[in-house]
């Protein structure tokens, strides 16, 4: 069995991707201990609210440098929500700018739609290839809830033996739902939060990516 | 293909128990909200309210077992509202499980708490919500012809309901929870013009109920401009169910998931 810490840096529904991760049957431990985090076959970062917030929150437990240290050895990490985008280069809220975790380059900033926060359920696009939506439907939709968001894909593919795969979704403009980058994977929508289909999402990446 | 228009069924719970329990077929213990939430999920609702109607204080941690016992069971959306006074309420339910709060009387008396809460814990788990009804002929008029109430509408405050809305965004929250007490159980469909001044104002989501009574109601509004429709008695009763309303929608072309 699989185990799996969630990152407890104070943001996040973290009993709800606790519960979610023991469904599809994994061993998961809620901590902010840097060894355990280190240790564990799979790390999940949550995250909600606001960018500024959650990267402070996660520099308080040395959160970047274990994702670093993880990535470093290979060993998988998914970021979820604001997870996902604090991996960016940079985050810009409300004319804020936060430094990111700078494992992808890109900016998240305010995506242009007439209704946000984009609250709700959503469809994606997944790139041929995929593991994280591996055996599900184009028609599958998955739970979101941001106003922010990652609006372009600034990694050149021609500099990468194996480029990131990018999963789209769209309201009011395309903006990043996941990348799947090796032992890096993030999403900005809930698998915990998205039913059997984000049951499937993390699945996959507990049998595929974790191993 | 865009966000889908969310159908959210309601339900008022007190001590721990739905009000009123209506037991389906399928259905083992209708007082139980976790049954009932596990119902709807399989129904394919696309989140959830708990509205808690408990009026002893004492009693109010038998809602946070509530919440904690659908988090471990119900893997969509969970709102949980109703008596909610302050931040260290909002930790306590949303560490429970709950994903989102909806905020009422606290905020009209003291709508710095909406900046507060959606500071401390983010815009998007913060819900306003709003009761509304047409100022009565003896009362003070309003710009939009709309006051909120409170008191389960029984109560009014002379406070313009759409401006109230607009300001709860501008306090930070992160959708508007539009219950029409005019249209509530009248069972006669939505308050549409409501919906329609209120989406006007704002640009957060904004959930539309009170007045469902028919699967053809919801359409109309979502025309109207809600981004989700939330409904109790209906579905409570099992007048019609929530695949009935998606299928409706679907019909007339209103993207569901």
């Amino acid at each position: 069995m699989s185990r799996i810490v969630v990152l407890d840096y104070g943001s996040g529904n973290l009993r709800s991707a606790e519960r979610a991760l023991r469904r599809v049957g994994a061993d998961v431990t809620v901590t902010a201990d840097a060894d355990a985090a280190m240790e564990a076959d799979g790390l999940v970062v949550p995250g909600v609210g606001a960018f500024a917030a959650c990267m402070s929150g996660l520099a308080s437990v040395d959160g970047p440098r274990i994702i670093e240290r993880r990535l470093a050895g290979g060993r998988p990490v998914l970021g979820i929500c604001v997870g996902m985008q604090v991996l960016f280069d940079l985050g810009v809220e409300w004319g804020e700018r936060t430094v990111g975790c700078g494992q992808w380059p890109g900016t998240v900033e305010r995506l242009k739609a007439d209704v946000l926060p984009h609250m709700g359920w959503n469809t994606v696009a997944a790139p041929s290839g995929t593991t994280l939506f591996h055996g599900l439907d184009p028609d599958t939709r998955f739970y979101f809830v941001h106003t922010f968001g990652v609006r372009r894909w600034e990694l050149d593919p021609a500099e990468h033996l194996r480029p990131p795969l990018v999963t789209w979704a769209n309201h009011g403009e395309d903006f990043v739902a996941a990348v799947e980058n090796g032992a890096l994977a993030a999403t900005q929508f809930h698998p915990e939060k998205s039913g059997d289909a984000g049951a499937t999402v993390l699945q996959n990446w507990l049998r595929d990516i974790v191993g | 293909m865009s966000v889908a228009v969310r159908v959210i069924p309601c339900l008022d719970v007190d001590a721990g128990r739905v009000v009123k329990g209506v037991n389906f077929a399928d259905l083992r213990d209708a007082g139980d909200p976790v049954e009932m939430a596990r119902i709807y999920d399989a129904e394919g609702a696309d989140e959830l309210t708990f509205l808690d109607v408990t009026a002893s204080s004492g009693e109010r941690a038998t809602m946070l077992d509530v919440v904690r016992r659908t988090a471990e069971q119900v893997f969509i959306p969970l709102t949980v509202g109703g008596g909610i006074r302050s931040t260290d309420d909002i930790d306590t339910l949303l560490r429970g499980g709950a994903d989102k709060v909806s905020i009422n009387t606290a905020a009209i008396a003291r709508p710095e708490l909406l900046h507060e809460a959606s500071r401390r814990f983010g815009s998007q788990c913060i819900v306003l919500s709003v009761d509304a009804r047409t100022v009565p002929a003896d009362g003070r008029p309003t710009p939009s012809g709309w006051e909120v109430t409170t008191h389960g509408g029984r109560r009014g405050t002379g406070i313009d309901a759409v401006e109230w809305a607009a300001r709860g965004q501008e306090l930070g929250v992160g959708e508007i929870l539009l219950n029409s007490m005019d249209a509530d159980g009248t069972r006669a469909g939505f308050d549409l013009a409501m919906i329609t001044a209120v989406r006007r104002a704002v640009d957060v989501p904004v959930i539309a109920s009170g007045g469902a009574g028919a699967v053809e109601h919801f359409t109309p509004a979502v025309r109207a401009g809600a981004d989700a429709v939330l409904a109790a008695t209906v579905f409570h009763f099992g007048h019609f169910r929530i695949s009935d309303v998606k299928a409706s929608l679907r019909a007339a072309e209103v993207e569901v998931r």
